[in-house]
């Protein structure tokens, strides 16, 4: 029944209570140059409804591996993918989670409007009905106006809110964000990050966020996982304390300081060699 | 604004200008010389022909054209066919794919005396070889045009749970246009000198019969009069396609643009 129209919103989960992603034990393994190699190694953890979670870990820790196999692009070696209670195979996790990568992917020949409702056009609602939808949201992205435009008329920052638009529409209860604000500069960064949580705390949904930027994983995530270098498994999980609203000046919070502290440890980067090595050198 | 309009100006007014010139330096230079006229007529006994035979010129420009358009469109449908076939199998980019390139070591003018065999002197044998050599661009931009659409995007739709077909009709069509508009370009000029070389062949009809008629008489000035023509209809027919591509890919015209406020 469940998996008779793949398009279609997932199904309500039967319990009460719903748990937008529950992975237990998961590995992967890819394949490089003849050698099989393991990406990822033995992750359990879980996103209730409407909590933003954070991954970090140094480049090569899988982060990206693990929501291509969310989302259903690949499959996992070992362990378990619930989605709301779900256990889907792989191939039926297709176009049950909202992913967006780092690249904005706007098509370039269709419109800011055309982009923004593509999700909604592949789920199956007719265009006009769709572009009406993703028009009547186009001024609480700040992109009133820009309907008509093409891509390569538009600024990075506007590019990533189109894209993000369309993420968001696709109405998915779990969305995958990697590396949204990766692309961009240091301002733009800060100012889409701002109008992010914003957007999250109107209507807030469970995400999972791929970033390196320890500052921009405590500022925006109730929880922060840690990996480890490859094969990527879990180090550390911060819950972050902060209250919300979230605001800028808390970056100077004694308690965000103390989260830096734990992340940057469970990160290596607090117990780096000395940049000098002591008594061996030799002239 | 301005500055570009007036780059496009300039653009036309320089090689104009030259072309004017070149023309009425061959008028002088031929009258000085007093060239006889079968051998190098002035351009002023080309123009004289286009108004006096204009019918005769007419008629033949008719017939020529219509190949060309028909051949050029069977060389766009087997090419697009054949791309997408290829593109879609394995099996058929494996075998079929190195034989298509192969194939264009043959020069296909080469085959015109064959299909004169095959199909006598009417239409057909000038639209097989008009369309074979409009083919080969057509189907392999086809190809490398599916095969340019960015993998990202393909894995995006992947992910929010795209059929293959709606990959194929979202993104990997879109993404082959541009290239497939490049091949018809070229193809499309092609397919004129496909055409004439078919009639030079063997025809009753058409402007490569009327400049073989007119050559055997020495009626030069008309041979130019067909050369003129058919360099128009290549220019014509390749604006044409550009016009088209203009049409159907609006937001072509941005990707050059630096980041403009519309």
């Amino acid at each position: 029944m469940s998996t008779a129209h793949r398009s279609a919103a997932p199904p309500i989960p039967p319990s009460g209570e719903s748990v937008p992603l529950d992975i237990r034990n998961l590995s992967a393994t890819y394949v490089e140059d003849g050698t099989t190699l393991q990406a990822l190694s033995g992750l359990t953890f879980e996103i209730r409804a409407g909590e933003f979670v954070s991954l970090i870990g140094p480049s090569g820790s899988g982060k990206s591996t693990l929501l291509d196999i969310i989302a259903g692009l690949f499959p996992p070696s070992e362990g378990e993918i619930r989605l709301n209670g779900h256990p889907y195979p792989t191939e039926a996790r297709l176009g049950r989670s909202s992913y967006m990568r780092q690249r904005d992917l706007l098509l370039p020949w269709r419109t800011a409007l055309q982009n923004a409702s593509l999700a909604l056009e592949v789920h199956g609602v007719p265009r006009r009905h769709a572009e009406r939808i993703a028009a009547s949201r186009f001024a609480d992205f700040g992109l009133a106006g820009f309907e008509r435009a093409y891509p390569a008329q538009l600024s990075g920052g506007m590019r990533q809110r189109v894209a993000f638009l369309r993420t968001v529409l696709a109405d998915r209860p779990l969305l995958l964000l990697d590396e949204p604000f990766g692309a961009l500069d240091a301002l733009s960064r800060v100012a889409l990050q701002a109008w992010l949580l914003d957007l999250w705390e109107r209507e807030p949904r469970a995400v999972l966020q791929v970033t390196h930027d320890v500052d921009e994983a405590i500022f925006l995530a109730d929880r922060v996982i840690t990996l480890s270098t490859r094969p990527g498994h879990i180090v550390h999980i911060e819950d972050i304390s902060l209250p919300r609203p979230r605001v800028r000046a808390m970056v100077t919070n004694p308690a965000f300081l103390d989260h830096r502290i734990r992340l940057l440890d469970a990160l290596g980067l607090l117990r780096l060699p000395e940049p000098v090595s002591s008594g061996l050198g030799r002239s | 604004m301005t500055a570009s309009r007036r780059g496009s100006v300039e653009r036309v007014v320089w090689p104009l200008l030259i072309l004017v010139g070149f023309v009425l330096a061959w008028e002088v230079a031929v009258r000085i010389a007093e060239t006889p006229r079968w051998m190098l007529p002035p351009p002023s006994a080309i123009v004289e022909s286009f108004r006096s035979e204009y019918r005769l010129l007419l008629e033949h420009t008719r017939v020529t054209l219509i190949e060309v358009l028909l051949g050029f469109g069977l060389a766009l449908l087997a090419g697009l066919v054949a791309g997408v076939a290829i593109d879609a199998s394995r099996v058929l980019e494996r075998a079929i794919y190195p034989l298509i390139i192969a194939s264009q070591t043959i020069p296909m003018v080469a085959l015109a005396p064959l299909m004169l065999i095959w199909f006598g002197y009417g239409l057909t044998p000038k639209i097989l070889i008009t369309a074979l050599i409009g083919f080969f661009p057509i189907a392999v931009n086809t190809v490398d045009g599916l095969k340019s659409a960015d993998r990202e995007v393909l894995a995006l739709l992947r992910s929010m749970g795209a059929s293959r077909w709606m990959r194929f009709r979202i993104a990997r069509i879109p993404a082959a246009l541009p290239l497939i508009f490049s091949g018809a370009r070229v193809a499309i000029t092609f397919c004129v000198i496909g055409a004439v070389f078919a009639e030079l062949v063997g025809a009753s009809a058409g402007l490569g019969y009327l400049m073989q008629r007119a050559a055997s008489q020495f009626q030069t000035a008309r041979v130019f009069a067909a050369i003129v023509i058919l360099a128009l209809m290549g220019i014509g027919l390749f604006s044409l396609v550009t016009l088209v591509e203009r049409l159907v890919l609006p937001w072509r015209r941005f990707m050059t643009d630096t980041r403009g406020n519309p």
